[in-house]
């Protein structure tokens, strides 16, 4: 199922030093949590970290305590890219005039909320400015944080807190927003969608993203458990199977050249990611099986979209 | 030292590059423009070794600022009004920070209707939000207040931002004799910063953490005290400049206050209009005076005192309206320290000069006759609106 050609680090070579360590508070079976730690694993401690408002920053610096073993800061929900901006251009100078040594990776956090919706504006300034720096969005489709709450990012049919199935309205009613197109307008050297569930995958381009002299920008599936309403096992399984049905596809894009990454010549069915998800129990009932037919329509036409972008060059 | 001819934002531009400025992050917003423009300029032609950001919003100026400020480099920005309130909500996370950053604000009025002229609802807007705050009253008080905000912000004890709030037009864009001092003696009063904590990879720290009911109320205590405990600083440093300059700083600046039985208490330019009226009102033999508020947070309440308490009357000008409140920001102020004190003196608040309305020698003039007649209860008003049209 998998592409196979970007398996560069094995399980024995991942690093067994953490950055972000146990003791915090995410929920058990957390994807954004594994995000955060597989993307330090992969950046190691010469790393500043900001981070956004919303569960990993919440969850992970309960004062008086802190699971950041690398030096790390929060300003505000919708302003990461902006608060890295000037750790860059701070870097930038102090090491012109002497007054700094280390070469530090800056890399900023932000969920889908902090990243599609409040903070695309500072977002889409730092990239424009190219500030080396790399923007990871951890995306669990929605404002887990506040009590799971609908974002630019939750796919459509989705039930939320704010768009809930109702006797009118059978949940979301829009697509979930084109997040890496956006990045990609804007001329970057490196943009690339990821999955917690492809651990390797993920790592190689936290690693790849940090030697690009400019801004880059992963955006990496993570699923919770609680607002998609699994079990917490289930995790991992769940992620694949976003992949395996081609719904979150995963690819990069280096200069504005395309490239798939992870081929699904056997894509399953959309129905077999939706019907292990409370998010979309009301998706099952046969006035809804309209909605089902529309979600399978689109990734088609979505993925047959990526494949032409990818054999453009 | 030279004289040359500069605007306020001008002044305020070569300030900043005086002081070895590391990161300045800004967006344009009339009438600051021209001190970005400036600044882009030194930067552009080398004669500032200094990275300059241009952000997309002036919520993103503020927290590249954080961020640079963070990693322990000196950081400026500038802004004024429509943009200054888009910053509120990172303005208290800088002060809650602790973080050393300095910001002319050019006071303009608020929206709506839109206005681009000087008054102070800007910065009375977001007045509770941590921020050491200085008014000026002319281009070379914003050039001298903005070296002495750098050594403020940046004093390890203190450790927080400075605004240095000029009026926007009449002082942001008059050209006036500015007494520049030689690049050394900048130098020398202002060494580079050294933070105690910054981000650093070889001394790992958690910036920004979550606080719940248990700790929060102690981190607000702290930033009071930290606030609280700047007059110190802030006379220390004001004392030495005045020594290297030769012009002398202090939290309030006062004329005529000894004898004077009509006293104006006003912030900015319109200060200079008024000193100008009161000699020659005095000249006519009229006991008036005035007290210049430079310092207005942390405010110079005992300094306030000592100046006022032998008044009669006192006209307090606030170009700015607190809405729906007993009297306008400054006359606020000014009646808290009385009650405090245990003084009661008659007080006329005036609001003037709103959205740039010019204020002229007459309008001085008037204000101190509305104080004579309270002197002598011909009025019964609190709050006069000067020169409005109703």
């Amino acid at each position: 199922m998998v592409g196979g050609e970007r398996i560069m680090v094995t399980l024995k070579e991942l690093p067994l030093e953490d950055y972000i360590v146990s003791g915090h508070r995410m929920c058990a079976g957390c994807g954004s949590a594994i995000a955060a730690r597989m993307a330090l694993k992969a950046a190691g401690p010469n790393t500043i970290v900001v981070n956004a408002t919303g569960c990993l920053e919440v969850a992970t610096t309960i004062y008086p305590y802190t699971s950041w073993r690398v030096p790390w800061i929060h300003v505000a929900f919708e302003n990461a890219a902006a608060v890295a901006s000037g750790i860059e251009v701070a870097i930038k100078v102090l090491t012109r005039k002497n007054l700094m040594k280390q070469q530090p990776n800056i890399i900023a956090f932000g969920g889908d909320g902090g990243t599609f919706d409040i903070g695309i504006q500072a977002l889409s300034g730092a990239l424009e400015r190219g500030h080396r720096f790399l923007y990871i969005c951890y995306d669990n489709e929605a404002y887990m944080n506040t009590g799971i709450q609908r974002s630019s990012a939750t796919p459509l049919g989705a039930a939320t807190t704010t768009s809930p199935s109702g006797r009118v309205i059978p949940g979301k009613k829009e697509w979930k927003k084109d997040l890496i197109g956006i990045a990609v307008a804007h001329s970057i050297p490196y943009a690339a969608t990821a999955c917690i569930s492809y651990w390797s995958d993920y790592i190689n381009k936290v690693k790849k993203a940090l030697n690009f002299n400019g801004p880059t920008v992963i955006h990496v599936l993570s699923p919770c458990q609680l607002g998609w309403r699994f079990d917490p096992s289930e995790t991992i399984k769940i992620g694949r199977l976003a992949v395996q049905t081609r719904i979150f596809p995963i690819y990069e894009v280096e200069y504005g050249k395309y490239k798939l990454n992870i081929n699904v010549t056997k894509p399953l069915p959309v129905i077999e990611y939706i019907k292990v998800q409370g998010r979309f129990r009301h998706l099952l009932e046969p006035q809804n099986s309209h909605i089902i037919k529309d979600i399978q329509e689109n990734v088609n036409l979505q993925w047959s979209r990526l494949l032409k972008l990818c054999s453009i060059g | 030292m030279r004289v040359i001819g500069l605007t306020g934002d001008e002044a305020v531009a070569y300030a900043v590059k005086q002081c070895d400025v590391d990161v300045i992050a800004a967006y344009p917003i009339t009438p600051q423009t021209i001190i970005v423009e400036r600044i882009s300029d030194f930067v552009a032609n080398g004669e500032i070794n200094a990275e300059y950001v241009c952000v997309e919003s002036e919520h993103s100026a503020l927290s590249a600022c954080i961020g640079a400020s963070a990693m322990g480099a000196r950081v400026f920005t500038a802004t004024a009004s429509q943009g200054l309130a888009l910053m509120h909500e990172i303005l208290y996370i800088a002060s809650s920070l602790r973080l050393p950053i300095v910001m002319a604000v050019v006071n303009r009025a608020l929206s709506a209707p839109i206005n681009i002229h000087g008054d102070h609802s800007d910065m009375m807007g977001s007045r509770d939000c941590g921020w050491i705050q200085i008014y000026t009253e002319n281009a070379q008080e914003a050039y001298d207040i903005t070296i002495q905000a750098f050594k403020i912000a940046e004093n390890p004890t203190t450790s927080l931002p400075v605004t240095v709030n000029l009026d926007g037009f009449i002082i942001s864009h008059s050209m006036e004799r500015v007494e520049i001092l030689d690049d050394d003696d900048v130098k020398r009063f202002l060494p580079h910063r050294s933070p105690l904590y910054r981000l650093d990879v070889e001394n790992p720290i958690t910036i920004g953490p979550l606080c719940f009911t248990d700790y929060y109320f102690e981190f607000k205590r702290q930033q009071a005290e930290a606030i609280e405990g700047s007059y110190k600083t802030i006379m220390n440093v004001m004392n030495e400049y005045s020594k290297v300059s030769g012009r002398n700083y202090k939290f309030i600046d006062t004329y005529g206050i000894e004898d004077a039985e009509i006293l104006i208490i006003c912030m900015g330019s319109t200060c200079g209009t008024a000193r100008f009226t009161a000699k020659r009102l005095r000249e006519r033999g009229e006991k008036v005076g005035i007290i210049k508020v430079s310092l207005y947070r942390p405010f110079p309440c005992e300094e306030v005192i000592e100046a006022i308490k032998n008044a009669e009357v006192l006209v307090v000008m606030d170009r700015a309206v607190s809405f729906g409140a007993p009297s306008g920001p400054l006359c606020s102020d000014i009646k808290n320290v009385l009650y405090d004190f245990g003084l009661k003196i008659k007080i006329l608040n005036i609001i003037y000069g709103l959205g740039g309305r010019d204020v002229s020698q007459n309008d001085i003039e008037q204000a101190f006759k509305l104080g004579f007649k309270l002197k002598l209860g011909d009025i019964k008003d609190k709050v006069l609106w000067l020169g409005v049209r109703e």
